[in-house]
C-alpha cells in the first residue's frame, strides 16, 4: 500500500530533544485526525525509543537519531526510531518487562512493555556495534471507529 | 515541566506539572530528595494534577522515591492521577507499590 505521506527527522540525541521528536511525530500523524487518547499513546511509545537510543544506544553521548514516519490510507501508521550506537545482545530478553541494564538511573525496565501495550506492534531489530531501529506499528480507529 | 514542594507538619508534598520525562525527571529527582532529606516526613505526596505528559520515567521516578521513602522510615502517595497517567502506571503495578488513589483527578 502507497502511503499517504511520510516525514523524516534527523537531530542530535540530546534529552531535550525528547519532547521535540514526540511533539514532532504528533504533528505529523495528526493528518489521519486521531482521538486525543491515541496522539497520547503515539507520544508515549516515540518517548520510549527516543529515550532507549539516547540513554542506552547512545549512552548519553551526542549523536545522531534518525525517525521516519508514515501514514496509510488505511489509518495505520509506521513510525521507525534508529540510532546507531551500542545495540543490543539479547533483544527478546531486553523486552522482558523489569529488565534493564541500568538500575543505578533508575530506569524501571519497562519501556518496551510500554510500547508493546500502546502499539499494535513493536519490531526490534539491532546488531551489538551497529544501531538499534524500532519500529512502531499503530492503526488508528479514530474520531469514527 | 516543573516542581513545587511544600511541608505541612509532615506531610511534604511535591506538585509536579508538564510534561514528566528523562530530560526532566533528573533535575525534579534531585529537588525531592533534597526536601525529603531535609524533612524526613512521614508521608511523601506525588501530586500529578498538572502533568501533562508522562513515560516510563515518570514510573522510574515513582519506584526510586518509593525505595527513598522505606528508607527514610516513610509513606509514599500518589494523587490526583490523570487517566492518561494511570493507563502508565497501571502497566508497572504501581498501585501496589504506592497508596495510589483510583478516583479520577479532583480538583
Ligand atoms: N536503542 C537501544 N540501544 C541499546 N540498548 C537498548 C536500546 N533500547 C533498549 N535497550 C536495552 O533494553 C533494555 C530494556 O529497555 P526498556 O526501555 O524496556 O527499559 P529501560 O530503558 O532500561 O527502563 P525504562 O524504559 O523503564 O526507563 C535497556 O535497559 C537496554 O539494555
Ligand atoms: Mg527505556
Amino acid at each position: 500500500m502507497k502511503p499517504l505521506n511520510e516525514m523524516k527527522l534527523s537531530f542530535p540525541s540530546k534529552s531535550a530533544n525528547e519532547a521535540f521528536a514526540r511533539t514532532a511525530v504528533a504533528a505529523f500523524v495528526a493528518a489521519l485526525d486521531p482521538t486525543v487518547d491515541e496522539l497520547t499513546d503515539i507520544k508515549t511509545a516515540v518517548s520510549e525509543a527516543v529515550t532507549n537510543a539516547i540513554v542506552h544506544g547512545y549512552r548519553e553521548s551526542i549523536q545522531t537519531i534518525y525517525i521516519t514516519a508514515a501514514i496509510y490510507p488505511d489509518n495505520r501508521v509506521v513510525i521507525r526510531i534508529r540510532d546507531k550506537g551500542c545495540g543490543i545482545e539479547d533483544i527478546q530478553k531486553a523486552m522482558e518487562p523489569l529488565y534493564t541494564t541500568s538500575p543505578e538511573g533508575e530506569r524501571a525496565g519497562l519501556g518496551f512493555a510500554v510500547m508493546q501495550s500502546l502499539c499494535d506492534k513493536v519490531k526490534v531489530t539491532s546488531r551489538p556495534g551497529k544501531g538499534t531501529t524500532v519500529t512502531l506499528t499503530r492503526t488508528l480507529a479514530g474520531r469514527n471507529g | 515541566m516543573s516542581v513545587r514542594i511544600y511541608l505541612a507538619e509532615d506531610i511534604l508534598t511535591a506538585y509536579l506539572s508538564g510534561e514528566l520525562d528523562h530530560h526532566v525527571v533528573r533535575t525534579i529527582r534531585e529537588e525531592i530528595d533534597e526536601a525529603a532529606e531535609r524533612a524526613h516526613p512521614a508521608v511523601l505526596v506525588l501530586d500529578f494534577r498538572d502533568v501533562t505528559f508522562m513515560d516510563s520515567s515518570g514510573i522510574g521516578l515513582v519506584m526510586g522515591r518509593y525505595a527513598l521513602m522505606q528508607e527514610l522510615g516513610g509513606e509514599l502517595k500518589i494523587e490526583n492521577l490523570p487517566n492518561h497517567i494511570k493507563k502508565v502506571m497501571r502497566l508497572a503495578g504501581l498501585e501496589r507499590l504506592a497508596n495510589m488513589e483510583t478516583g479520577g483527578v479532583r480538583k
